[in-house]
């Protein structure tokens, strides 16, 4: 028999037994930066694509939500500092290998791009909205101009957050299950499923809606094809990584993951899109709230399971 | 200049001393620990084999720690000792989430601590805190740049390891076995 | 008139600080004393003035030292207490001329500033107000009215039954100023339970072969043997420190470590040679040794034939006591036991068959030591580098005071001329003189209980606390509430080492030294240190002649005046080693020596022992095995604890919180137990631990034998961090093995099997 025990020290809160230093704050954070860069993207898309009016829902609509998603994960963010009158730190300086860098220059750039592009749009909800001061409708105008400039920057910025997302976790080979270089992908992934399925909601009309829903059904696909391609990857790799994989096949982990993430959060969703795109008449607010729920716990489960993996004792 | 730390775990007998040094000479605070004792036993009674290990902060050279910090609070020093300057850091936890070893940890006041290798104490021409106590004197400090430090001595003349070095962290706390 | 009375008082008193701050920058260059009184002045000034003061200027920048020497167990190393910028107590750090340390305490040294902010300390004097129901009802009072109680409480017993009717329970350093209390008093019950449970019939057997026992610290030559030999003895795991760090250089010059016992120890692991004995039949091996090192001719013979005596007689002893013979006996491979001997053989004489320090084991352990002891003589140890070194002390003379009165009666004459062997008191014969016996014509009334938990020190819980409720007064001092102040009459709370001057440290060793301890700050709530406690009640009773001195600095002063040093040097330096003055530290060649024992020589026949009707050799008896699902109750320490006292020490406590059962995998599959399961364990005599203790399931251990480490399963709740913490294994030791020659107290014959719940219906 081996035994490895800690005979004495080490009892640090947070990280004894095994580690726990992120909690609820990190994973809503991931899933609102994800959310947000999936509706961000497509708005952006379909204006560079010169589809603003066709996919008003997508352009228009949805991203009004964006400032309130990325306000909220920030605060979340700040929340788990347990250093938080030093946050402004993070903007003193540029750490290129940090994707916590990364992300927070990222989020800097794209809480102020989504606020200027939810105020284009504001309209759509408020007709009768009135700028009031000149200089905001003079802003208002020259932005204008520059709108598929602007759809540029927020197309990449949304993807760099979107992915950021991912790498944040990936980057940390301390955690067997989350060095992966599939998760940013699939965060990524993730998240533009959830923009899919939010811009739903905020889509009028039929047309809009089906693309969405096929849309929505293809980066389904694509995440289970992801899923799966990171359990092969875990189940070919190290001891470590093995130890990681099984966290989800037979492990702590394996209902919440398979249950609420890939049945619930996936296939269902995903069967209720299909089928209402056969025209069977199901309310779509339901495929909707069973995408953002999965891929809420999604962010949950792997924040927590990847704290469970380590490499010693 | 690289600073590095050989334990005998031929002699160590996991009394801990080294544990309680660092806290009373860095103020840990009661509850937390810079440094720790592991016990592996292997083997089916009464074949038997005990591997006692002093642990601690690696000061990596190639610290996941120091990467991933996004503020630069966390850094190398002089002789590649990894330390934390606590008021650049924001406590995001990324550097604790890093690092293999488990050697973080958050401080209750809200940064991140961990083994400096008693940095203001080697400044001093002192050796660490918990070198300088072990009453098995099974800890040597030193240079490794320098072939006559104590360091370099005992690991040319001993068969080493070090810990998890498949995490590719290059860590610089060597056991001897 | 009054504001002008005060302004100049004041004037005056800021006039004395900053004399004395001056002083201080002067005197600074100097040493650490007159920081010190710089420092102490600075603070008091600090408090009269509400902390807003000038004074933080004057502060030294740098943390200063203060010389101690550590109470945490009786190792007593020195060094330095440092204070951080705000003076506050910071770390304790060892003294690098002392022998005992090598500037290398150990952990509980280090930890040593745990007693200091342990909040959980006796904090003022308590006064038991009602019944002796073992509950904390104690109502504060002040030092003079505790004291008054105490003084005319035993003045009474002193007048209806005589000053012998009292005794002193001490360990540490109080001991001797209550000693003196008590003699000067009229008693001479004053007994120490480091003795008879533990390791008092090491010195026996010692005494009874080379005529000399073998003190504190043991004078073993670890740093220069070529082969240590432990048996049960668990170096690394005890933390006796000069031992362990010199096994540690041991092991580095590639000495051969020989371990004897059940467990896979520490000390084990680094074992060229581990024997898994069967437990309780060391004897057996040791004979077969002794056989194997005669008549394989491996003894010294130069050696036993110019020091030794009886060497025929051994011979024809152990004639029989074969590797085949012991093999039976101990299940260790006859090869392997003559493969030992013949180890102990090759490094001779620099071999050392440590004869342990707790070695109350089986109740005929003066024998088994006798064994060890003869063991070494074979071997030429005693005496030779590698083996033995001959320690020297200096003699420090007691400050004067007057002669000590003749005790009428003393606990030995409760013992109906049992255990004369016995050089020091037994514990446990004063525990059992307090329960009414017709032989003492008067049972003992008081006790004193100085430093010591007598309800987890002594064996047999139920008798001590029978003889306790005999007492018409017990006062206990001490720093932590721990159980035995349950039962106090009235609690005296003291002040802990860093607080206080204490006695000189005055040890044997390699070469004569004196430690100083000192005050490195005032104590800590209404605390005081013993020698005053002492002093004050000797006051009351009249007795204050014997402590004549003002201040305690005064004793020290006169005494290091005596050896060539002053209380200012010792200041300084913290430990002073003195030149040796009785000769070599090994035999040397064409050396006369005469032995301490009867015949003058080492003794492997021992006429003392003889002569009290006892057998002259060790003999081998079978020891009681445990009966089906029951384990040997093995039980040891931990490097970070010493005993109970301080389980509850924060830093302490952090290191390691509770104890747990260790058991073979074979016996948890067995009985379904799963690591870190919650237990209790139950004894022969159906006595079940207060609390339930955790399971370790690791190969270390023997199948039929469980492991605990002594200490924990504290049951006063005012120990916050320790109440209630694993199990205490003093409470499973209800069969008490006595040792006929000097009355230890066997504590190794008891047997546990476990509880997975406790019944409501068991009494424990």
């Amino acid at each position: 028999m081996r035994e490895e025990i800690i005979t004495s020290g080490r009892l640090n809160p947070h990280i004894d037994p095994h580690l726990e230093i992120w909690h609820w704050q990190i994973p809503l954070y991931l899933f609102l930066g994800g959310l947000a860069a999936g509706i961000l993207f497509f708005a952006a898309l379909y204006t560079i694509m010169g589809k603003e009016e066709k996919y008003p829902g997508a352009v228009r609509r949805a991203p009004i939500l964006v400032p309130f998603l990325l306000v909220i994960g920030l605060f979340a963010l700040f929340l788990d500092l347990k250093h938080k009158l030093f946050f402004w730190q993070l903007y003193t300086t540029i750490k290129f290998m940090s994707p916590m860098s990364w992300g927070a220059w990222t989020l800097m750039a794209i809480t102020p791009l989504s606020m200027i592009w939810a105020a284009l749009h504001i309209r759509d909800f408020f007709p009768k909205w009135d700028w009031k001061y000149d200089i905001l409708k003079d802003i208002e105008t020259e932005i204008l101009k520059y709108k598929v400039h602007l759809a540029w920057v927020m197309i990449v910025l949304s993807v760099i957050l979107g992915i950021y997302t991912g790498i944040l976790l990936s980057a940390f080979n301390a955690r067997p299950l989350w060095n992966t270089s599939i998760l940013g992908p699939l965060f990524l992934t993730s998240g533009l499923s959830a923009g899919a399925a939010t811009i739903l909601l905020f889509s009028k009309s039929a047309k809009e809606r089906r693309l969405f829903a096929k849309i929505d059904i293809l980066l389904i696909v694509i995440e289970l094809f992801l899923i799966t391609h990171l359990f092969m990857g875990f189940l070919a790799s190290t001891s470590v990584q093995i130890d990681a994989a099984n966290l989800f096949l037979g492990g702590p982990y394996t209902a919440p993951f398979w249950i609420f993430v890939v049945v619930l959060g996936m296939l269902i969703p995903a069967g209720l899109e299909i089928m209402e795109l056969r025209h069977v008449k199901i309310p779509h607010v339901i495929p909707v709230v069973l995408v953002l729920f999965g891929s809420l716990m999604f962010r949950f489960i792997i924040v927590y399971a990847g704290q469970m993996s380590r490499w010693l004792y | 200049m690289r600073y590095a730390m050989a334990i005998d775990t031929k002699k160590c007998v996991g009394c801990s001393d080294c544990v309680v040094a660092c806290q009373t000479e860095n103020n840990v605070p009661i509850g937390y620990c810079r440094d720790w004792i592991v016990e592996v036993t292997d083997g089916t009674y009464p074949q038997l084999e005990i591997e006692l290990r002093s642990e601690r902060c690696n000061h990596c050279d190639n610290s996941p720690c120091v990467r991933c910090c996004p503020t630069g609070a966390s850094h190398y020093e002089k002789g590649g000792i990894v330390t934390v300057t606590h008021n650049k850091c924001i406590g995001c936890g990324a550097c604790i989430s890093s690092c293999p070893y488990d050697a973080r940890y958050s401080h209750p006041e809200g940064y991140v601590d961990k083994c400096t290798f008693c940095i203001h104490r080697i400044g001093k021409g002192l050796k660490p805190a918990c070198v300088a106590v072990c009453p098995t004197k099974c800890m040597y400090f030193g240079d490794l740049e320098d072939p006559n430090s104590e360091v370099s001595l005992v690991l040319k003349k001993r068969k080493h390891k070090t810990l998890i070095p498949e995490a590719g962290t290059k860590p610089q706390v060597y056991y001897l076995i | 008139m009054n504001c002008l009375v005060n302004s100049s008082c004041n004037d005056q008193y800021s006039n004395l600080m900053s004399h004395n701050r001056r002083d201080f920058i002067k005197i600074g260059a100097i040493g650490s004393a007159g920081l010190l009184s710089a420092w102490k002045m600075a603070g008091a000034s600090g408090s009269l003035q509400g902390g807003a003061t000038p004074s933080q200027s004057s502060l030294p920048n740098a943390p200063f030292r203060t010389a101690t020497y550590c109470e945490v167990c009786f190792w007593k190393c020195a060094g330095w207490i440092y204070k951080n910028e705000e003076g506050k107590i910071q770390k304790i750090i060892g003294n690098d001329e002392d022998e005992n340390c090598n500037g290398r305490l150990c952990p509980r040294g280090t930890g040593g500033v745990g007693m200091y902010y342990d909040t959980d300390r006796l904090k003022t004097p308590l006064i038991r107000v009602t019944g002796a129901d073992g509950k904390q009802t104690f109502r504060e009072a002040s030092w003079d009215e505790a004291l008054d109680v105490v003084a005319e409480k035993l003045q009474k017993i002193k007048q209806e039954h005589g000053a012998e009717c009292t005794a002193l329970f001490t360990h540490g350093s109080g001991g001797h100023y209550f000693g003196n209390l008590l003699k000067a008093f009229g008693s001479g019950n004053i007994a120490a339970p480091s003795y008879a449970q533990c390791r008092g019939p090491r010195e026996v057997a010692f005494i009874a072969t080379f005529g000399a026992g073998l003190d504190s610290p043991e004078p073993t030559d670890i740093r220069d043997t070529r082969c240590l030999v432990l048996i049960g003895s668990h170096l690394g795991e005890n933390m006796h420190n000069g031992q362990v760090q010199e096994m540690s250089d041991a092991i580095d010059k590639g000495a051969t470590i020989i371990t004897v016992d059940p467990r896979f120890s520490t000390a084990a692991s680094k074992s060229k040679f581990w024997l898994p004995i069967k437990p309780a039949t060391d004897m057996a091996l040791l004979l077969a040794w002794i056989h194997e090192i005669i008549y394989n001719d491996w003894y010294d013979k130069k050696y036993v034939e110019k020091y030794t005596s009886g060497f025929e007689q051994l011979k024809e002893h152990v004639k029989n006591f074969t590797p085949e013979w012991a093999h039976g006996i101990t299940t260790i491979d006859p090869s392997v036991i003559t493969e030992t001997a013949r180890a102990m053989r090759d490094a001779s004489p620099a071999v050392i068959i440590h004869p342990g320090r707790h070695v109350t084991w089986y109740g005929d352990d003066t024998q088994r030591l006798r064994a060890v002891a003869i063991l070494n003589a074979l071997l030429g140890s005693w005496g030779r580098r590698g083996g033995f070194y001959l320690p020297e002390k200096i003699e420090v003379p007691e400050f004067p005071h007057p002669p000590f009165p003749k005790p009428a009666k003393t606990w030995r004459d409760a013992m109906g001329g049992k255990y004369a062997l016995a050089d020091l008191a037994l514990a446990s014969g004063v525990c059992d003189a307090t329960i009414p016996n017709p032989e003492m014509g008067c049972n003992i009334r008081a006790w004193i209980v100085n430093g010591t938990n007598l309800i987890m020190t002594l064996p047999d819980e139920k008798k001590t606390i029978e003889a306790i409720k005999n007492l018409d007064l017990m006062v206990v001092v001490d720093t932590m509430p721990m159980e035995i102040t349950g039962y106090a009459d009235v609690v005296l709370p003291e002040c802990t080492y860093l607080e206080r001057w204490d006695d000189l440290r005055v040890v044997h060793g390699r070469k004569p030294n004196i430690a100083l301890r000192m005050p490195a700050t005032e104590p800590l709530y209404d605390t005081k240190p013993a020698y005053w406690i002492a002093k004050k009640l000797a006051e009351k009773m009249g007795l204050g002649d014997y402590f004549k001195w003002d201040k305690f600095e005064d004793v020290l002063e006169w005494q290091l005046k005596q050896i060539g040093s002053s209380l200012d040097e010792m200041k300084r330096i913290g430990v002073k080693v003195f030149p040796r003055e009785s000769g070599p530290l090994y035999f040397e060649e064409d050396m006369p020596i005469e032995f301490g024992t009867n015949s003058g020589k080492i003794e492997l026949y021992s006429t003392v022992i003889a002569a009290e009707g006892f057998d002259a050799m060790p003999v081998y008896t079978e020891h009681m095995t445990p009966p089906p699902g029951f384990f040997h109750l093995n039980y040891g320490r931990a490097p970070m604890h010493t005993f109970g006292r301080t389980s509850n020490n924060p830093n302490l406590t952090d290191l390691m919180d509770e104890n747990t059962v260790w058991v073979n995998p074979k016996v948890a599959k067995e009985w379904s137990l799963k690591n870190g399961l919650a237990i209790y364990l139950e004894n022969q005599d159906g006595i079940v631990t207060d609390f339930p203790v955790k399971v370790r399931i690791t190969e270390r251990i023997r199948f039929d034998s469980v492991y605990i480490v002594h200490g924990f399963g504290h049951n006063n709740k005012k120990l916050t961090r320790a109440h209630g913490k694993g199990v205490s294994d003093s409470q499973l030791i209800s069969r008490v093995l006595i040792d006929p020659i000097m009355g230890g107290t066997g504590m190794r014959g008891n047997f546990v099997t476990f509880r997975i719940a406790k019944e409501s219906e068991v009494k424990s």
